[in-house]
């Protein structure tokens, strides 16, 4: 049988691994052979669910929307996130990380940020551990992003404007990449999504891996099964999405859906779909799906949603795609938006935007009526909402 | 087909066999016009620098600091390409004998086909590779094979971080010259070295290694090359160089370089 976890040097079938230059290697390597040994004592699992209980607020519901399943006709839950301290799924893993950090000796966190999410959930668990935090997020970001920038400064965190490149995401990444060259014996890189060097890719599902675990339980009570038919989530880096397959990546009656951002449209140049966009190569030290050139630059890409604005996907999700494993959809901004608005319409609850991307692929695609579906609601719009106003001339 | 001679001169091994200490020049190609690739080297060339790398340019250069991020970009603004360096070096062997390395990203190689590439090299009369986010182990499982058929030097970088059990790996897989990171940080131009990283490039020159070291990383003027050349048997000048381009274009050269080393 195919296996859908990283082996021991964090390749995924052919994607991942770490491309790192010989300034990394230190800090890479000691995380490499510590987190596995670090994760699995039963010390830190303790802290580390009591903070999740107490702290973040989970276990988050996994909630039976009647409405949309009418609409659709299927048994649709949605695993419920957006009620995660500070509004998405990235807090698991920051916390994760942050003790993780604690337990190698680090006093200094750096982390980069697109929409915010991430680098709030960061400026959140180092108030929480009095660590100093430093946030990279691209000049472009932080002009589009405000509210986000203004919760990290409250929070005790200083934003730092990314000023190479495009100014986005990538740029933002590459720049936490250079404060680590330039720290190599105190600092801890907070990653916030599965991409990165190994052994982050692995380290960060593992962490978001508190979700698909809870699914299996919750789904158990509801349904008398522990599985869906179906888990469907939207890919950035690829995250929320690991979290929600990973307790049944090895479980082929599961089928895994991922639903990345078209932005304008695939054959537009304006787009983040990497699936069908990108090829094999190396991104920020992990060989993977990529959008670039043929010379191997990488190109920018495009979407309406800051979190899913990133060239590449997680070598976990190039594997998931290429050995078939995973279905994957394409979404453009407004089919987002609509199905954003529809949600909030037909459930009350208004998702981030990157979210409401998973839940465009209902008019993608037909279910059985009896087919159990889970929508992981990665995030909750209020961050979103100048976008929404402006969208739809609220 | 001008493989001619190449094979079989060792420019880096003769290069670093000379007396003195020596001068290793850092410049991005296509930068500060596409087409100054070729007179840059002729006119380092001409002021007797010892060896030259030249820089691919990438979009994402993670291991430098901001004169090579920009000069990168302006590179690839310029139009700058693996295939159009390979074209601009068609014929530099006709005029230019310094040992020539080619320094850059991964994924620009991945892309143009690893073997192509090494093809490539032998081709045009390139000795030596530096790829600082291939990392030794991936090298030496997927790739050593491929540099080492076409007879091109692989160059491994080192830091103070570098465990001396890893420095002794490197040493052992390499045969050119090891690159000795002067201090943990990207590239740029520093004031000067401190007590520590004396102490560092000390170390590593009594651990006896096969390999020669050059220094590289913050080396911008008389002073620090010789603080760095006092232990290792080289330096390389990367920053400040393309600083001296951007500031006074091939005409600023000479000066540079005597100034450097008068
Ligand atoms: C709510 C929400 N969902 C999804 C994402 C995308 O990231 P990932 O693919 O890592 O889950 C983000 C990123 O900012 C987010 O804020």
């Amino acid at each position: 049988m195919e296996n859908y976890h990283a082996d021991s040097d964090g390749f995924y079938g052919e994607f991942g691994g770490a491309f790192i230059p010989e300034m990394l290697y230190p800090n890479v390597d000691e995380l490499k052979s510590r987190y596995v040994e670090i994760m699995e004592s039963p010390e830190f699992q303790k802290e580390f669910h009591q903070l999740l209980r107490e702290y973040v607020g989970r276990p988050t519901p996994l909630y039976f929307a009647r409405r949309l399943s009418e609409k659709y006709g299927a048994r649709i839950y949605l695993k419920r996130e957006d009620l995660c301290h500070t509004g998405a799924h990235k807090v698991n893993n920051t916390i994760g990380q942050i003790l993780m950090a604690r337990k190698l000796g680090k006093k200094r966190i750096i982390a980069e940020t697109g929409a915010g999410q991430h680098g709030v959930a960061t400026a959140t668990v180092c108030a929480l551990m009095g660590l100093p935090c430093i946030v990279y997020m691209g000049e472009v970001d932080i002009a589009r992003q405000a509210p986000n920038v203004a919760r990290m400064k409250l929070l005790g965190a200083e934003v730092r404007p990314a000023r190479s490149g495009s100014r986005t995401l990538k740029d933002a990444t590459n720049e936490a990449i250079r404060d680590w060259i330039n720290n190599p014996e105190d600092t801890h890189y907070i990653i916030g999504s599965v991409v990165g060097p190994h052994p982050y890719p692995d380290m960060v599902a593992r962490f978001q891996a508190v979700i698909s675990e809870e699914i299996q339980k919750q789904l158990l009570e509801k349904e008398g099964r522990d599985a869906p038919d179906y888990v469907i989530a939207c890919v950035g880096g690829g995250s929320n999405a690991a979290g929600a397959y990973y307790h049944y990546l090895d479980r082929p009656e599961v089928g895994i859906i991922a639903v990345e951002a078209a932005g304008k449209g695939i054959s537009t140049g304006e787009s983040a779909a990497t699936s069908a966009l990108g090829t094999v190569g190396i991104i920020h030290g992990s060989k993977t799906l990529l959008m670039q050139t043929t010379d191997g630059q990488i190109t920018e890409p495009y979407s309406i949603s800051a979190g899913l604005d990133y060239p590449g996907i997680g070598p976990m999700h190039a594997h998931l795609f290429t050995s078939g494993r995973g279905e994957f959809h394409s979404v453009t901004d407004q089919q987002a938006m609509e199905a954003g608005k529809e949600l909030a319409a037909l459930e009350g609850i208004i998702p981030a935007i990157e979210t409401a991307h998973a839940f465009a692929v209902l008019k993608q695609r037909t279910f059985n009526p009896e087919d159990i579906l889970v929508f992981n609601l990665s995030g909750r719009g209020d961050k979103d909402l100048q976008t929404y106003i402006e969208h739809f001339n609220l | 087909m001008q493989i001619k001679e190449n094979k079989k001169t060792d420019r880096i091994g003769v290069a670093l066999k000379k007396e003195g200490p020596l001068l290793s020049i850092y410049f991005t190609a296509g930068y500060p016009h596409l087409e100054d690739t070729l007179p840059v080297l002729r006119e380092l060339q001409k002021n007797g620098v010892d060896m030259i790398e030249i820089g691919l340019p990438f979009s994402d250069p993670l291991a430098d600091g901001p004169t090579i991020q920009e000069s990168s970009m302006a590179a690839l603004k310029n139009g700058m390409t693996t295939h159009r360096l390979f074209d601009q070096l068609r014929d530099v062997r006709s005029e230019i004998h310094l040992p020539l390395i080619l320094m850059g990203y991964f994924n620009p190689v991945l892309q143009f086909g690893v073997e192509a590439f090494c093809e490539k090299c032998r081709e045009v009369g390139i000795d030596g590779l530096i790829l600082p986010d291939l990392p030794l182990e991936i090298y030496q499982k997927q790739y050593r094979a491929i540099f080492e058929k076409y007879g091109l030097k692989m160059v491994f970088l080192i830091t103070p971080q570098t465990s001396e059990a890893r420095i002794r790996t490197i040493d052992r897989t390499s045969d050119a010259f090891i690159y000795m990171v002067s201090t943990a940080s990207t590239t740029g131009a520093q004031q000067g070295f401190d007590p520590a990283a004396e102490d560092y490039f000390k170390r590593v020159s009594e651990m006896n290694l096969k390999n020669p070291q050059i220094v590289g990383f913050g080396i911008s003027n008389a002073q620090t090359f010789g603080q760095a050349t006092k232990h290792a048997k080289g330096a390389i000048i990367g920053s400040a160089f393309i600083k001296t381009l951007t500031a006074h274009g091939l005409s600023g050269i000479s000066s540079f370089i005597k100034s450097v080393r008068p």
